[in-house]
């Protein structure tokens, strides 16, 4: 095993090395790093141009300035080495512009990785476990769709519609009518079709999605729910709650008594905490939240361990579950409370979601401000991101499901008499998971160059803009600084992807 | 029991008919291309798309005109004209009239129309050059690193990694600076190099499982060459992933097209795709928005075809993902047909044909089982 890993480290520096010369070249060839000082009128064009020249070493051979940068690059490796990737065609060093390029790039992209995952494997379970129904082919041809809309188009429409849309509406924050009768027939229909059943269930859950998603949209109506929004001591608690219930339905089933003690007992703490915590959470920044969590997923880890009898890790599994959710709850619900401060700052002035940059500048405010500062600027590049991987997503997880599904190992379990849930549950879900472990994966590393687009369209200064401008400045370093980057996410990707996938299926042997 | 030299040249596959029973009357004597046609012909999205996109594909070339002969349309893309009405669309839909500017004016003048017709037929055809050059190289790849195996595959695979460690919207950018301005042609070439690795994987895979099969052995006995082994014995057998996959390399390759012309790397004036034309309206949304309508709808409506046939493709040629029971007998409705756990297998027949309990469909075989001798 370890000598698998060595090897593999060693081929993979052999290739970056050899598509790192292959880059250098193509850029050198690309585009000429001098042709804007060429086609300048300026007084002192050629004492630029030989300073650029001097900046650049132009004068040396194409091979020999790559074998210089490659030994610049080489030191980033060495702990204490003076990293050294180049400068600029305006003499800047490309190490320092790369540091804060790749942190608000990778902002950008770990966000909407996240959820490009949940909600692919979700929506392609839902879609193979309801195969051939209405549900399943809405989601294939939804899939479809957001699989053949370019990012560039997606982004434009989500700038036009739901940005300027929403904060044009936010003004006076009304639905009419017709509005929420229609919202609550499309989420009646919706859920009936993906919970399913005999007819009256259908009926029931329909009925009844209708009435809530209603009441829900009549009542932030008539609150002004969208300008002050908060979950309030009534919604919090009980989420918290449901939270803890869906855990314990959703591992252990309703009949594990030792299950809902656990998410009982923690979702007590949590509830009390919420009414506690309400005076002391604005003082708070972003390790004392992160404090938090750690301190809720230790209560939800104790509980279980305590009251887990015959089976301990997943009443800890449940318990730290619901621990995490409900501490989520509670800090959603002070972001909210603090989003009428967010809406009123001068800065912002009533116009919410962004369109532009990655920050709000010269916004005063604290942790919570800047927190709902960064999520209204990431909100939109973070969706048009994942709905790109979302829909490839959607279709491997069904076709994985489907392909376990068909396992004889999954009529083994339905043989002996398991019920539906433990065999989707753990036989199939956990199985349908190998192959696209390893695809998602081997995507990160493509997702990264997938954010070029995405940068440019909503003005966002991360990697992908290093490299536009570079490129299309014909300078070479940024954009070999880009291309480092961006080939050792794919190859490090790819190393895990292949790693997990011997680990998770003993069949496979790395070797 | 003969055994088929060259199998595409006896594509009946009459050999494995071993008694009653194992296929039903229709079935007999079916050749495999037949079998995979009838299931793409049953896969009415499938078929539906392809009719589609021909007839869009042929409208557009018939407008914009091809080869150096006229179109029907009266207007020429580049020409500019007196804005009429704002340069807003003269399309009618009842009744329905073009009018002299259907998809309006741009900013400048031009006819919106002829841009949009000659970006989709630019779009269309360095799709299809991105997808079979990249097809052609990655089967040749893969090919020859999955026939020889050793060091050939060494080198081989090592060079597919260097290619794929970078994004292609990366190195497709880099060669479209270095050769978008040599014209739509010589950059869809130079694109095709760069998207060749899925494919060459894909052939690769296939070729180490078929080169171990009889057949090949067969040949080499009977003295076949190397070339004629791969080209006329493997390759045939490796049709339906090269064609899906092409399929699928050329969905992506438009998206890559219209991202890279969107950017400015791709196809550049006075030549339009329909990502510059995108990239150059984008700003103009809120004033003149069928700028922006007109080429997004296009884009999405000819990737979302190309899309379903690639999907029907590739449920004819393997269709394991098909017809799945997975409900519990006791909770389907009371009048369904209950089906027996054969039903359930008979989809992915893991032994010889005869075991599979004699109801084996035609659905049931995939390609490598019906070339068994």
């Amino acid at each position: 095993m370890l000598s698998y890993v060595l090897r593999r480290i060693g081929v993979s520096i052999l290739i970056l090395i050899a598509a790192s010369f292959i880059m250098y070249l193509l850029v050198a060839w690309a585009r000429d790093p001098l042709s804007d000082l060429y086609a300048s009128n300026s007084p002192n064009r050629d004492q630029l141009i030989a300073q650029r020249i001097g900046w650049l070493n132009l004068d040396q051979p194409i091979v020999v300035r790559w074998f210089n940068w490659l030994i610049g690059a080489a030191q980033c490796v060495v702990p204490f080495g003076g990293c050294d990737l180049g400068v600029t065609i305006q003499n800047q060093p490309v190490t320092i512009l790369l540091g804060r390029a790749v942190g608000s790039t990778l902002q950008l992209v770990t966000a909407s990785t996240v959820f490009a995952i949940v909600l692919g494997i979700l929506v392609g379970i839902v879609s193979a476990l309801r195969q051939y129904s209405a549900v399943d082919y809405t989601f294939t041809f939804a899939s479809f769709f957001f699989y053949s809309l370019p990012s560039f188009v997606m982004g434009v429409l989500l700038k036009v519609f739901v940005a300027l849309g929403f904060n044009d509406w936010l003004r006076d924050p009304v639905f009419s009518w017709g509005t929420i009768i229609g919202i609550s027939l499309v989420s009646g229909v919706l859920w009936q079709a993906i919970i399913g059943g005999p007819r009256n269930r259908r009926l029931v859950v329909a009925a009844a999605s209708i009435l809530t998603t209603g009441a829900m949209l009549y009542y932030m109506s008539v609150a002004d729910w969208f300008r002050n929004p908060a979950l309030g001591p009534i919604v919090a608690p009980l989420l918290i709650a449901a939270f803890g219930a869906a855990m314990v339905l959703m591992i252990a089933g309703p009949r594990a008594r030792f299950a809902w003690r656990t998410a009982g007992l923690t979702a007590i703490v949590l509830i009390v905490a919420y009414f506690v915590l309400q005076p002391l959470m604005p003082s708070l920044n972003g390790w004392g939240v992160f404090l938090l969590f750690v301190l809720a997923i230790g209560v939800g880890v104790a509980a279980g361990w305590f009251l887990g009898e015959h089976d301990r890790g997943q009443a800890m599994r449940i318990g730290g579950f619901t621990g995490a959710l409900g501490m989520g709850v509670i800090v959603l619900d002070q972001f909210m409370q603090r989003f009428n401060d967010y809406l009123t700052n001068p800065r912002v002035g009533g116009r919410p979601i962004a369109t532009v940059g990655s920050q709000t500048p010269n916004l005063q405010g604290d942790w919570w401000i800047h927190g709902i500062d960064t999520f209204t600027h990431l909100l939109l590049p973070t969706i048009s991101l994942m709905l790109i991987s979302f829909a490839g997503y959607t279709r491997y997880a069904r076709g994985g499901m489907l392909e376990t599904l068909n396992q004889d190992y999954i009529r083994t379990a339905r043989a002996k008499g398991l019920p539906e849930r433990t065999v989707v549950g753990r036989h199939a879900f956990r199985n349908s998971l190998i192959p696209i472990t390893t695809i998602v994966a081997a995507d990160v590393g493509g997702l990264i160059g997938g954010a070029i687009i995405t940068e440019r369209i909503f003005a966002f200064s991360g990697m992908g803009s290093l490299f536009i401008s570079g490129l299309n400045a014909g300078d070479p370093n940024p954009v070999m600084a880009y291309f480092i980057v961006v080939a050792i996410f794919a190859i490090t990707f790819n190393f895990l992807a292949d790693l997990s996938y011997s680990a998770l299926d003993p069949r496979v042997r790395a070797k | 029991m003969t055994i088929p030299i060259d199998p595409a040249q006896n594509p009946s596959g009459g050999t494995q008919v071993e008694g009653p029973g194992v296929l039903t009357k229709d079935e007999k004597g079916i050749s495999q291309g037949r079998l995979i046609l009838r299931r793409f012909v049953s896969n009415k999205p499938a078929v539906v798309s392809i009719v589609l996109f021909i007839l869009l594909i042929g409208f557009a070339v018939s407008a914009s005109g091809a080869f150096g002969i006229p179109g029907w349309w009266k207007h020429d893309f580049t020409t500019l004209y007196t804005p009429v009405n704002g340069g807003r669309p003269t399309l009618t839909l009842w009744p329905f009239a073009l009018g002299d500017h259907p998809f309006g004016q741009n900013t400048v003048g031009k006819d919106y129309f002829a841009m949009t017709m000659r970006g989709i037929v630019n779009s269309s055809y360095v799709m299809f050059i991105i997808g079979l050059t990249g097809a052609f190289i990655g089967v040749i790849v893969g090919a020859v690193a999955g026939y020889y195996r050793g060091w050939v595959d060494a080198v081989l695979m090592r060079l597919t990694d260097i290619v794929i460690i970078i994004p292609v919207i990366v190195i497709g950018a880099v060669v479209g600076t270095a050769v978008g301005g040599l014209g739509p042609v010589t950059l869809a070439v130079f694109l095709g190099f760069v998207v060749w690795t899925g494919v060459a994987r894909l052939v690769r895979a296939e070729f180490l499982s078929l080169r171990e099969r009889e057949f090949v052995e067969a040949a080499r006995v009977a003295g076949a060459s190397d070339a004629r082994i791969i080209f006329k014995h493997i390759l045939p057998n490796a049709m339906g992933v090269i064609i899906v996959s092409t399929t699928l390399l050329i969905a992506a390759a438009i998206i890559l097209e219209t991202a890279l012309s969107f950017l400015g790397f791709g196809i550049r004036s006075p030549e339009v795709s329909l990502g510059s034309l995108i990239s150059a309206n984008e700003s103009a949304f809120q004033t003149r928005p069928w700028l922006f309508w007109w080429p997004a709808a296009f884009i999405v409506i000819l990737s979302l075809l190309v899309n379903f046939v690639g999907d029907g493709l590739r449920d004819a040629f393997d269709p394991r993902q098909k017809r799945v029971v997975f409900r519990r007998v006791k909770e389907l409705p009371a009048d369904a047909a209950v089906v027996d756990s054969a039903g359930i297998v008979s989809d992915v027949p893991v032994g010889p044909l005869t075991t599979a309990s004699g109801r084996t469909t035609e659905e049931g075989l995939s390609g490598e089982e019906r070339q068994q001798p």
